[in-house]
């Protein structure tokens, strides 16, 4: 041995890698048990649970955390550090359980009307 | 449970309109650079773990234990104002990844492809998918530092591009260029449609 040895993660850092497998908090579910999660759907916690769930992963805390205000799918994945599929499967649990609301796309994002057309050059112009 | 999904009447909370614009091109032709020139958020990464993607393209042969790989998306934001906001996703650069286009084209308002003249060819797989699927998109020259300027319409002649499609030239990494490149996009959809913007 050599060096300082005092933490035995010394060797674990950001180039390392994570050491975890990724989906080993889903316990290998691919698939969420329900919801479609678009990147750009939104997600909203509802009230806390009045037990703590055991069945709650500490990642299934750190999405509701992280949701207290509505954000994106996207934005949330950045924000817990999980790979978007990963997320995909806890909000499937939490929506499952109610804990969570989501909010799907409107129609109107893929065909905006010309007034939000509009509003989009004026405050891309006003940035 | 009673459904909340896509409801939006009622005391619940505002949810903004989210509008994605792909921003797509060849590896390194400065798509990270552009989403964060403009996002007002630092870029933001999420990632996909991939189970299966390789398989059949990925040579094997020595890391057979290897069966994910990481694809990671850059992502930026821009309010617009409290109901309005634009996502811009970068897409990822490797080819074999596009079945996450798919994914991410879906509802797209439209795309950027960004171009760099001295790897032109680069960015013709992102100007073939985004014809055959109909998604409005413009292409942005990416004008590196000593990269020898090409005009807009030799851009265009050497990419075979509709007549209708902007070609504008830019700087990924100046926010105002930027801009203007996003500027421009609306702008084609809104023309599309018929209905151009008021330039002022």
């Amino acid at each position: 041995m050599r060096g300082d040895t005092s933490d035995p993660h010394h060797w674990l850092d950001g180039d390392a890698g994570p050491v975890v497998r990724p989906y080993t908090v889903t316990a290998g579910r691919a698939r969420p048990a329900a919801g479609g999660f678009d990147v750009v759907a939104f997600v909203v916690a509802g009230a806390p649970p009045a037990t703590a769930d055991p069945r709650l992963q500490p990642e299934h805390h750190a999405i509701l955390g992280n949701s207290q205000q509505p954000i994106s799918v996207a934005e949330l994945a950045a924000q817990v550090d999980l790979a978007l599929g990963v997320v995909r499967v806890l909000l499937g649990d939490l929506l499952a359980e109610g804990l969570i609301a989501m909010y799907e796309p409107q129609p109107a994002a893929n065909f905006p009307d010309d007034k939000i057309l509009k509003a989009v050059v004026n405050g891309l112009r006003a940035l | 449970m009673d459904s909340v999904r896509s409801d939006r009447r009622g005391t619940g909370p505002r949810i903004p309109l989210a509008l994605k614009i792909l921003i797509a091109g060849g590896f390194g032709v400065g798509k990270t650079t552009l989403v964060g020139s403009v996002s007002e958020i630092r870029p933001l990464q999420t990632e996909e773990v991939l189970t299966d993607a390789g398989i059949g393209t990925d040579d094997l042969t020595g890391v057979e234990a290897k069966n994910t790989t990481t694809v990671a998306m850059d992502f930026g934001r821009i309010t617009i104002n409290s109901d309005l906001q634009v996502y811009l996703f970068g897409t990822p650069g490797q080819d074999r990844f596009w079945f996450l286009w798919d994914e991410l084209s879906f509802g797209a308002l439209g795309a950027v492809v960004l171009a760099d003249t001295r790897r032109l060819a680069d960015c013709f797989p992102s100007v073939d998918y985004f014809e055959q699927r109909g998604t409005p998109f413009v292409v942005g020259v990416n004008c590196f530092e000593g990269a020898q300027r090409f005009s807009p319409d030799s851009v265009r002649n050497a990419l075979d591009l509709d007549p209708e499609v902007p070609v504008v030239l830019c700087d990924a990494r100046d926010r105002q260029s930027g801009k203007a490149v996003l500027v421009s996009l609306v702008e084609y959809v809104a023309s599309r449609r018929g209905h151009p913007v008021p330039a002022y």
